[in-house]
């Protein structure tokens, strides 16, 4: 904790709720955030996951690059931006999105929140002023870093709707997965939208900086009712696995990050080509993911495993026939919830497309310095692992 | 009222004449859209004053011989292969032609500067003619080269080696000096030196001491129109005359030329192009589009970024395309007598540069937006040599005057303009005294002006900077290289496409090569 202070000296921020986090954080197990200090683990990495598919969950996300996209053009910008049709995302609705560079290789996921016919909110990990920027040339739009201004939370878990209905949000139970409301909460504009990271019945909650800590602390005063915590991102990461989620730096890095000239991937290579609309016109790297696509370039794939036994396979290689090496996993754990070993992996193309036999993982555990190794074998699953209705269930029971 | 064509011609300077006369002798029907009242573009001759001037462009070096011979293009010379003089204010005036220089009025040029300037000119030469293969055809990729890509390679692989050891390194050593340190390598006068480092840097945002500035002295000499290369000649007629024969050509071809037909949008449809739209609306269709007119104006303005990938849009908007030369044009009432030369020394290409200082000081200016008090100046007074274009005794006097910036920071107004006017004549007056008396009409062209009135994007002599990132394969940007650009059936067919500008055709003649050679 003290570290954690001297370090805000050196230029780290902390963010609007950083004083609750703060009190709250017993391991002082903090990390960097786009700047900003945020907690991997603020008591203990169990219970924070049990908390998530189980009561409610708090995860300051704060840190989070946001950026208003608005004017005349915002539509097109928008469109022309991203690879999905923007034109089918309805005003007061939220969709995930990905976006390429020119050669169409993957810059950053994220969501985009629609207020307006011309009023978007982009919502992602990388910092993309210097692109939006770019992308502006030609667009009448304006463009507003609102990263530092705007307070958010991730809020998930299965008994969140009570929560927010004790906050005397009227109809938020009504709210359908991917829907966004501006609520008046107290005098204040509290956004909501039913969105997450975890697989599970959830919300984000969005509201100005200085109101932060009342709406934080008006969560809080319900925990003698129902039992409500912060977390830390290492339980949100195994619930985003369960979920089938993408990381970025984890799972796939962005272009502009990588210095090899061939680390940047594909949406379809990374299992995210539903995201790529060919029909809707142009868009960023259309024509070089046209060409991919023609000339079957794209060398990878992104697969869902389950894995034999029970040991965690994160960053395994993964093997043809036990022998020839085609790949590794990016994410894989034991998900406590499904009693299944489970991961995500990038496999050299056709193995775990056209070739899903024979697929192993070689696992090493540590057992007090010294190496087991394990040959697992691993069988194709879909994605997300973890499905339980309560996420889109309209509207949400109260438990 | 839509029109069904093989191709459209977005622009009818001379490169966009040339493409649009090689697609229709390959059987095409083909229509060239012009927005001004006369096709021709930079290439042109006007009426000012009752007499005809070479309104930007004056002198003829490069048309390419292939251009010419291809299309039949008879071009009339009013005078050959005239001379260089560099003006010196007590009329000790130094003379060049070819390798010679020679002082004149008692000039003294010792014999190592003759022969410095003489290497140095043979050396320049012989690069130029070493990369001129390149120019003909479209500059090989390094990367998914095709066929032809790979053979140019290995022709310029084997001219490297033809050139022997010592010239190749000679050659690797200079190419992206500037001329500045070359010629004081090989040369001590003064004179000499700040006339032959100028003439590297005409049309460009260099000067003498920028590197770079030994590639455009090679460009310069790549041209070998009428058999001499390098050599400058006086047309006939004007600049205009090859415009308006080209234009015969084309009409005679079957094109249709249109004048007073601006294109004010590229219709695209599913990433093809499918006609141009003018700007009084009218939609005119077509297979392939060839812009003669600026990358930056054709991509940005015509097609639009929303078309676009966003680091293309980015670079194209990044392109270095504003001029820093500007036109004065002056009909006169009589010769006036310059310092120490003849009537028949007027038939030269007179230079204004006394030594490199002098440029540098001129370019210091541009470089933070304010024209020069003394600019350099290329003049030319082609009614000495062609009474054709003057009648009762009248003059034409064309000056190129460098350095003036697109972007001026008070900004081009009648009043700016009129300071350049001033800056240029009170330079002229210290060579030729009673230059004010003569003038009876005069046209002052800012590179604002020649950007409006030509429609450019920067008033650019080459649309787009000659510097080795926007040159060859990278020419205008990577990415829209080799006439391509990103829009099926879009190509470039300008002086912003390789190899660049001047008249040479040759932007036009490989555009069309190239648009022939995809057709499906
Ligand atoms: C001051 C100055 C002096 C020069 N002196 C010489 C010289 O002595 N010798 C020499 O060889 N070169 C000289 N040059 C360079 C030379 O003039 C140019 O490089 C050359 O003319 C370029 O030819 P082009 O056909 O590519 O383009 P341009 O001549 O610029 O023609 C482009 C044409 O496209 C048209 N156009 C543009 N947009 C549209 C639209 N939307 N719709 C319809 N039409 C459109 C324009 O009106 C224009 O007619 C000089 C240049 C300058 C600026």
């Amino acid at each position: 904790m003290s570290i954690a202070i001297e370090r805000s000296k050196l230029g780290i921020k902390e963010t609007p709720f950083f004083p609750r986090l703060k009190e709250l954080s017993t391991t002082a197990h903090w990390e960097h955030w786009g700047g900003y200090l945020s907690p991997s683990e603020l008591e203990s990495l169990e219970l924070e996951y049990f908390a998530i598919r189980s009561n409610a969950t708090v995860f300051d996300i704060s840190p989070m690059c946001k950026y208003r996209i608005q004017g005349p053009d915002a539509e097109k910008f928008m469109n022309r931006l991203i690879t999905r049709d923007v034109r089918k995302v309805k005003s007061g609705r939220v969709s995930y999105v990905v976006w390429c560079n020119d050669e169409g290789h993957l810059l950053d996921d994220g969501t985009i929140f629609r207020f307006g016919d011309d009023d978007f909110r982009l919502c992602c990990q990388e910092r993309q002023w210097d692109w939006l920027i770019s992308a502006k040339l030609g667009f009448d739009v304006q463009i507003t870093e609102e990263t530092d201004e705007i307070a958010a939370i991730q809020f998930q878990g299965p008994t969140t709707c009570w929560f927010l209905k004790q906050l005397g949000l009227e109809g938020v139970e009504n709210l359908k997965t991917f829907d966004l409301k501006y609520f008046d909460w107290n005098g204040n504009q509290l956004l909501v939208s039913r969105t997450g990271f975890t697989g599970d019945l959830g919300y984000e909650l969005w509201i100005e900086n200085k109101k932060a800590l009342d709406l934080w602390d008006a969560l809080f005063a319900l925990k003698d009712e129902r039992h409500i915590r912060a977390i830390g991102s290492g339980a949100l990461n195994l619930a985003r696995i369960e979920a089938g989620f993408l990381a970025p730096h984890v799972d796939f890095l962005s272009a502009d990050h990588v210095i090899r000239s061939t680390r940047g991937r594909t949406p379809f290579e990374i299992g995210l080509g539903w995201q790529v609309d060919f029909n809707k016109g142009q868009f960023n790297g259309r024509r070089a993911l046209l060409k991919s696509q023609k000339d079957k370039t794209d060398r990878y794939c992104f697969v869902g495993f389950e894995i034999d036994g029970n040991k965690p396979a994160d960053h395994s290689l993964i093997y043809y026939k036990k022998k020839q090496e085609i790949g590794h996993f990016t994410s894989a754990m034991w998900s406590p919830t499904l009693k299944m070993n489970i991961g995500m992996a990038l496999l050299k193309l056709p193995y775990g497309d056209s070739v899903q036999e024979e697929l192993w993982t070689e696992i090493y555990t540590e057992k007090e310095l010294k190496y087991d190794v394990t040959m697992a074998k691993l069988k194709v699953t879909d994605r997300p692992f973890f499905r339980n209705k309560r996420r889109t269930a309209t509207p949400p029971a109260d438990f | 009222m839509t029109k069904k064509y093989d191709s459209i011609v977005i622009g009818g300077g001379h490169n966009g004449l040339v493409c649009a006369a090689y697609l229709a002798k390959a059987g095409q029907k083909v229509i060239v859209l012009e927005a001004n009242e006369k096709v021709g573009g930079m290439a042109i001759t006007s009426e000012l004053g009752g007499v005809k001037v070479p309104t930007v462009a004056h002198i003829a070096r490069a048309v390419h011989p292939k251009v010419i011979k291809d299309l039949g293009l008879n071009i009339e010379i009013a005078k050959a292969n005239i001379p260089m003089i560099a003006l010196n204010t007590d009329g000790q005036h130094l003379k060049f032609k070819g390798d010679q220089v020679s002082g004149m009025n008692g000039a003294i040029v010792s014999a190592e500067d003759i022969k410095g300037y003489k290497s140095v000119h043979r050396n320049l030469q012989r690069f130029a003619k070493f990369l001129s293969p390149m120019m003909e055809a479209k500059a090989p990729k390094l990367k998914n080269r095709d066929r032809e890509d790979t053979w140019n390679l290995i022709k310029l692989g084997v001219k490297l080696r033809l050139l022997g050891k010592q010239d190749m390194q000679e050659f690797l050593r200079i190419a992206l000096l500037n001329i500045g340190d070359l010629l004081e390598d090989n040369i001590d006068n003064k004179q000499l030196i700040g006339a032959a480092a100028m003439d590297a840097c005409w049309g460009t945002h260099l000067a003498p001491r920028s590197p770079g500035s030994v590639l455009t002295a090679m460009y310069r000499e790549t041209g070998d129109m009428k058999g001499t290369r390098g050599a400058a000649h006086i047309v006939k007629g004007g600049m205009g005359n090859i415009t308006d024969k080209l234009l015969k050509i084309c009409t005679d071809l079957g094109v249709n030329v249109q004048t007073n037909a601006k294109v004010s949008k590229i219709v695209v449809e599913d990433d093809c192009v499918k006609g141009v739209e003018l700007d009084g609306g009218e939609i005119i269709t077509a297979e392939n589009i060839s812009s003669n007119a600026d990358p930056r104006r054709t991509m940005l303005d015509m097609v639009g970024a929303e078309h676009l990938d966003i680091n293309f849009t980015r670079r194209i908007n990044n392109i270095r395309d504003k001029g820093d030369t500007a036109k004065v044009n002056l009909v006169l009432d009589r010769l006036p007598s310059f310092k120490g030369l003849s009537e028949e020394d007027l038939k030269a290409r007179l230079l204004v540069c006394p030594d490199i200082l002098y440029a540098e000081h001129a370019f210091n200016h541009c470089k933070y937006g304010e024209m020069a008090a003394k600019p350099a100046l290329e003049i030319t007074i082609p009614s000495v040599s062609d009474s054709s274009l003057v009648n009762d005794g009248k003059h034409v006097m064309s000056i190129v005057a460098q350095y003036a910036p697109y972007k001026l920071k008070a900004g081009w107004s009648e009043d700016t303009r009129n300071q350049l006017f001033e800056n240029v004549i009170k330079v002229l007056e210290q060579y030729a005294p009673d230059i004010r008396e003569c003038i009876d009409v005069s046209e002052t062209l800012s590179p604002a002006d020649i950007a409006k009135r030509f429609n450019n994007s920067g008033g650019h002599w080459h649309h787009v900077e000659m510097q080795v990132d926007q040159m060859l394969m990278n020419r205008p940007i990577h990415g829209a290289a080799q006439y391509n650009t990103p829009i099926e059936g879009l190509y470039l067919c300008g002086a912003g496409a390789h190899p660049g500008g001047n008249v040479t055709g040759v932007p036009g003649m490989n555009a069309a090569k190239r648009i022939l050679s995809q057709k499906k």
